[in-house]
């Protein structure tokens, strides 16, 4: 059974896509960071449902379904400001900022 | 030899997941997710999960990244200049990510006999399969009705109610990212 470093690689992805929403201002990459935690998260509950049963493989699901909307809502959201402000950088999108 | 396959599926990962933030090019940035997104499928099947493993393929790595990919190509993002932040956004990004990775990579050293005996608070005499029934209980599972049937079972008894609310979730995904991609609603 491989418990703690399956739990330890899932440390690093998380640590690599918050590493990855702090550091570009490209909207999309930074969703793509956001998936790249989900993923990790994931890979916690598969390793711990080893342990506990099947109900970690259920949340699994859930999560990817969360995901899957999460994607579709936020690329549409991308896709309206692109249209009026013709870029994804975030730096220029500062509509809520006062 | 498990240990062995599971290093190199978690090298690939570790290392596509690194040049996707580290990617100028969204495209590039998005095959590199796909990447990662393979070899964490493969460690899905070490870890037991097959279907976990199938969705993960068709699901993350087949359709939402085909939905990136589209969106990426939609907006001819292909040639980006350079979206890194400043310095001082690094130098954050440095200490945040150094602190989370410190605190995390404690879970490397946890065997099922150390968390058990932190579970049950039995110092060093706490028994694995005594603690986490569910784990042998689920193996049993899975051999008496298959790897889908040990999922489906729970997933439509138990989680019924999270099961049906989730597609209640989908169809306001659906019907919101329609109403915001559309021109004039």
């Amino acid at each position: 059974m491989i418990l703690g470093p399956a739990l330890g690689l899932s440390a690093i992805l998380f640590s690599l896509g918050v590493a990855g929403v702090l550091l570009r201002r490209n909207a999309i990459i930074l969703f793509m960071c956001v998936e790249l935690m989900l993923n990790a998260v994931n890979l916690t509950f598969v390793a711990l449902a080893q342990l506990y049963g099947a109900s970690g493989q259920i949340m699994v699901f859930f999560v990817m379904t969360v995901a899957a909307a999460e994607a579709a809502v936020g690329l549409a959201i991308i896709l309206a400001i692109f249209r009026h402000k013709q870029t994804v950088d975030l730096q220029n999108i500062n509509l809520l900022r006062g | 030899m498990s240990t062995v396959v599971f290093y190199v599926f978690a090298a690939v990962a570790v290392g596509s997941a690194t040049l996707c933030i580290l990617q100028r090019n969204p495209v590039s940035a998005a095959l590199w997710l796909v990447a990662t997104m393979f070899s964490l499928a493969g460690i899905y099947v070490l870890l037991d999960a097959q279907f976990v493993a199938a969705i993960q393929v068709l699901v993350y790595a087949g359709a939402v990244m085909v939905l990136f990919l589209f969106v990426i190509m939609l907006l001819n993002l292909g040639h980006a200049s350079t979206d890194f932040r400043g310095p001082s956004s690094l130098a954050a990004a440095i200490v945040i990510v150094g602190l989370l990775g410190i605190e995390l990579a404690a879970l490397w050293r946890y065997t099922p006999r150390r968390l058990a005996s932190e579970i049950s608070q039995a110092p060093a005499f706490a028994d694995p399969t005594s603690v986490f029934a569910g784990g042998a209980l689920a193996q049993q599972e899975v051999a008496a009705r298959g790897v889908v049937g040990a999922i489906a079972a729970p997933l439509f008894q138990v989680y019924l109610v999270p099961f049906e609310i989730t597609s209640i979730l989908l169809l306001a995904a659906i019907v919101g990212a329609v109403v915001l991609a559309k021109r004039k609603v």
